[in-house]
């Protein structure tokens, strides 16, 4: 019986229920200095004096260096197209762009000298006028890299034909703000450097790509690749912003250099809100246009990205918005344009979902408008209009083609499995009774694109040793989403070892030849598929050899996947154990297959989601009461795991709905820089979820799998944003932006009274 | 200042600065890093400790107040190879991914168990409030929470 499709438990929990991990912090780094950074406190200045003088004589500080210091190249923004005047110094250099950003380092023998330390650095701040506001860059008064001559980063406007809606019946058209939000990963960023006598470079990350680390410290310091050594240990979660490195890690590694000694680093949580990237980060014009029987006919999207100060993933993201523009709907015209501006802010980059969610939030956005606007129901406008599950693979106006889809199947088990026309009847009498507590109903549709990076493979080596037991070594990189038992069922699926006799190395470049890490919920379908194909290939050498110890022609050797052992078909009793076989084949090099997966193409999982929230119209308070979802990432292999990212998912993207926001004030002073003021979200503000099953297979790899660790935030946000806006709707709503915070709903119910009044 | 306390049943005692956080004590000074630091308001809740069989944020005491106390740590809960009812909710109903928050969020969940004994899903998620998780939505940590209410000696420690 096949293991796969199975809820296996994690391998992964003993060590973290008994004695928790070892993350960065953990790592007993004897004789490391320790550094602390001395980070601008203002937004936007000149820096006209650096004296770090009167830190030098504070206790237990061994050195302060600054940008003169270093004689380190600015970090290339790793995208193309990002001009070098943006590139962003390691520290500081002249001018400071954001609050937080690192001006210079102090190195301490002990920790809490550093913090004392790093305040006794004089900088004297020339102030420049600020730009927090997205359209205030665009418009470019003030200019934060004059030498570029514009606040644009990446262009990828397309003018708007004027006739584009002429043959629209109706045409609704709205500013929509997908706003800026923290990432909040439990473990902050933490790190150590240390240099052999031999020149070189161990780095311990907290990091979801250890290998691109690698590549990029190998560059900053002109080595060979093989002279750095790149090792995540225990990573508390990074849902993007930690694909790094980070300026500060580089800074690290150069300071560990130059004192001959380690030196390790570990943020603080306001340290964090400030340093690691934020997520999303639009201003979003939409316009639809349709039939007033419910056909939308065109659509179209301008986007404008606010990348934060050095535009890096975050200036790319507005492409990925543009390319799923039209979601899951057949729109025979669809028009999107975006840029990216630079702001005195924290820079933008991945964060759950990143370019898709925002693509989703828009057209989400838009369908429930038209719906108002031609007075029909949201969820039946949708039927009317989704990809037929005929047409695939399907491409869009946009250029993407989706690989599989039955979203019609997704919307219908999401509105059956919340009782749909249930919950407008409940709908219906409350508003008829008229009480101040009023429920929404929200609904959205899906498609997001997984594994979307132009190398969609990745690597893996399955070996089996002369014990018996097998060793997986995967370029993918683990940081909670549970590889460890995921890889093992993989190869125990193939090779017939248990699962515990499956060792999974990664997350080390010694270790690991190479690896593209996690990100874009691109393992399984990359990673895991290196790992079966490698255990297959595996399976195949082992077995022209137990040919050979049978004396058996190769074809007619089998592999007992119950008992581990080969044999020839019909004579079990004489057999070869894998313990005998990778014995026999030590002279020969071991029994170890490498391998590098080629999946033919990214993945589009989908779904739909219910979300049921009850608005005080006296407060402004939404509470979220149900979400229901259905999403689609093909083959699961495992439900326990795959339940867990849906989970994770659905609690980030209702956080955005309802909650969270990074802000800022007009100074660019931020003004929620801990988790005191960031409202991240907590159990109290959730329900359990309602999940529903479904499965299409993708054609795309082997295992039919699709991505599943974004799906979960794509799909929940819209649904829970427009379940607000729907709670309201009958008191002449419209359209509320994220998050609806009761202040927020509150307003827009203020004006909406104070607007039919003055009619 | 000298310090003495008994940590998951072991007498400790270390002479440190008076400004010392009970978490920098145990990490440290005692050495017990499973207790993790997750930000630096009070408000994850990821340092989350026994002291006395309650749960205190370590974060949120000075090492001197817990003089002559009992702390159990996350290290400490386990029976031997035995897991504690609540680590073996968690497994089961897979309560944790990355496992930073695991710690301090089994500590919290414990301590609740006390308070609670049969609690409803309102008042687990009320409980926990002070405990942030970004990985799981809480969904599995309460269904966890609630399952291991169910076991016997799921309070005890």
């Amino acid at each position: 019986m096949s293991i796969l499709g199975n809820r296996v438990l994690r391998r992964e929990d003993p060590k973290f229920l008994t004695t928790g991990g070892v993350y960065g912090d953990d790592l007993p780094g004897v004789g490391a200095l320790w550094a602390t950074f001395v980070r601008s406190t203002m937004a936007h200045a000149r820096i006209v004096a650096l004296d770090a003088g009167g830190a030098l004589d504070r206790p237990g500080v061994v050195a302060v260096y600054t940008a003169a210091d270093l004689d380190l190249p600015p970090v290339p923004a790793g995208m193309p197209g990002i001009p070098e005047s943006m590139f962003r110094p390691v520290l500081a250099q002249d001018v400071v762009r954001f609050v937080g950003e690192p001006v210079a380092v102090v190195l301490t023998e002990e920790r809490y000298q550093g913090e004392d330390a790093a305040e006794a650095v004089f900088v004297d701040y020339e102030p420049l006028p600020t730009v927090v506001d997205p359209e205030t860059a665009l418009a470019g008064g003030t200019l934060l890299f004059p030498d570029h001559g514009t606040n644009v980063a990446t262009d990828f406007r397309e003018p708007l034909d004027e006739h584009f809606f002429d043959d629209c019946e109706v045409v609704v058209r709205q500013r929509v703000i997908n706003q800026r939000v923290a990432p909040c990963p439990l473990e902050v960023r933490s790190g150590m450097a240390s240099w052999g006598a031999d020149g070189r470079l161990t780095q311990w990350l907290s990091t979801q790509a250890p290998h691109s680390a690698k590549d990029a410290l190998a560059g900053l310091f002109a080595l060979a690749a093989d002279q750095v050594r790149v090792i995540a240990p225990d990573v508390g979660g990074g849902f993007g912003a930690k694909i790094g490195p980070y300026p500060e890690d580089l800074v690290v590694a150069w300071s560990a250099r130059a004192q001959g000694r380690p030196v390790r680093w570990t943020e603080t949580r306001s340290e964090s809100m400030l340093g690691l990237v934020h997520g999303r980060g639009q201003i979003q014009d939409i316009a639809i246009g349709g039939n007033r029987d419910g056909q939308v006919l065109a659509y179209r999207i301008d986007v404008l990205q606010d990348a934060g100060a050095y535009p890096a993933v975050g200036a790319y993201l507005p492409m990925l918005t543009k390319l799923m523009a039209p979601g899951t709907y057949a729109i025979p015209k669809v028009s999107a344009s975006a840029c990216a501006v630079v702001t005195n802010t924290t820079s933008i980059g991945a964060y759950r979902g990143a370019g898709r969610p925002e693509a989703t939030a828009a057209i989400e956005r838009a369908m429930d408008l038209f719906a108002a606007e031609i007075g029909a129901d949201p969820a039946q406008v949708r039927r009317q209009n989704l990809v037929s599950k005929d047409f695939f693979p399907y491409t869009t106006a946009t250029g993407f083609t989706y690989d599989i889809g039955d979203y019609m199947g997704a919307l219908d088990l999401a509105l059956e499995a919340s009782d749909y026309a249930g919950l407008r009847a409940e709908q219906a009498r409350r508003r008829a009774e008229g009480g101040p507590c009023q429920m929404g109903i929200g609904v959205s549709t899906y498609v997001e694109i997984t594994n979307g990076l132009p190398d969609a493979g990745e690597f893996a080596v399955v070996e089996v040793l002369p014990t018996g037991t097998a060793r997986v070594y995967t370029g993918s990189s683990p940081h909670g989403q549970g590889h460890v038992t995921a890889w093992s069922m993989l190869a125990s699926e193939q090779l017939g070892i248990p699962m515990e006799d499956i060792e999974v190395v990664a997350n080390d470049t010694d270790l690991v030849a190479s690896g593209g890490g996690t990100m874009g919920s691109r393992s399984l379908q990359a990673g895991g598929l290196a790992v079966h194909e490698a255990s297959m290939t595996l399976v195949d050498e082992a077995r022209q050899l137990a040919a050979e110890l049978l004396e058996a022609n190769p074809d007619d050797v089998v592999l007992d996947k119950i008992e581990g052992r080969f044999h020839v078909a019909g004579t079990p009793a004489v057999a070869r154990s894998w313990a005998e076989v990778a014995s026999a084949a030590e002279e020969r090099g071991g029994l170890r297959v490498e391998h590098k997966s080629s999946p033919s193409g990214p993945t589009f999982p989908f779904g739909a989601h219910v979300a049921v929230v009850e608005v005080d119209t006296e407060t402004g308070q939404a509470r979220l009461r149900r979400l229901v979802a259905v999403d689609d990432a093909g083959t699961i292999l495992n439900p326990l795991l795959a339940e867990g990212q849906r989970h994770g998912g659905l609690a980030q993207g209702v956080a955005q709905a309802l909650l969270e926001e990074v802000r800022y004030d007009a100074d660019g002073n931020p003004v929620t820089s801990n988790l005191a003021d960031y409202a991240m979200i907590s159990a109290t503000e959730l329900p359990s979820f309602e999940l529903v099953s479904m499965a299409t297979p993708t054609p795309v790899n082997a295992l039919g799998a699709k991505g599943i660790g974004e799906s979960g935030t794509i799909g929940s946000t819209p649904a829970v944003q427009s379940a607000v806006v729907d709670a309201v709707a009958h008191l002449g709503v419209r359209h509320i932006d994220m998050p609806a915070s009761p202040q927020r709903v509150w307003q827009v119910l203020q004006d909406s009274a104070s607007h039919k009044g003055s009619e | 200042m000298n310090v003495s306390m008994h940590v998951n049943g072991e007498r400790r005692e270390y002479d440190v600065e008076p400004r010392t956080l009970l978490v920098h004590y145990l990490r440290d000074v005692v050495g017990l890093t499973g207790t993790n630091i997750g930000c630096d308001t009070s408000s994850c809740g990821a340092c989350t400790v026994l002291v006395g069989g309650e749960s205190v944020k370590s974060c949120t005491m000075l090492a001197v107040q817990a003089d002559g106390c009992q702390i159990t740590t996350i290290e400490g809960l386990a029976d031997g190879d035995q897991m504690h009812p609540m680590q073996e909710a968690f497994r089961e109903h897979h309560g944790l991914q990355c496992g930073y928050c695991t710690p301090g969020m089994v500590m919290a969940a414990v301590s609740l168990l006390v308070e609670h004994p049969d609690p409803t899903e309102t008042e687990v998620r009320e409980g926990l409030e002070g405990n942030l998780c970004r990985c799981t939505g809480y969904h599995n940590i309460v269904k966890a929470v609630l399952a291991a209410a169910q076991t016997p000696l799921a309070s005890a420690v």
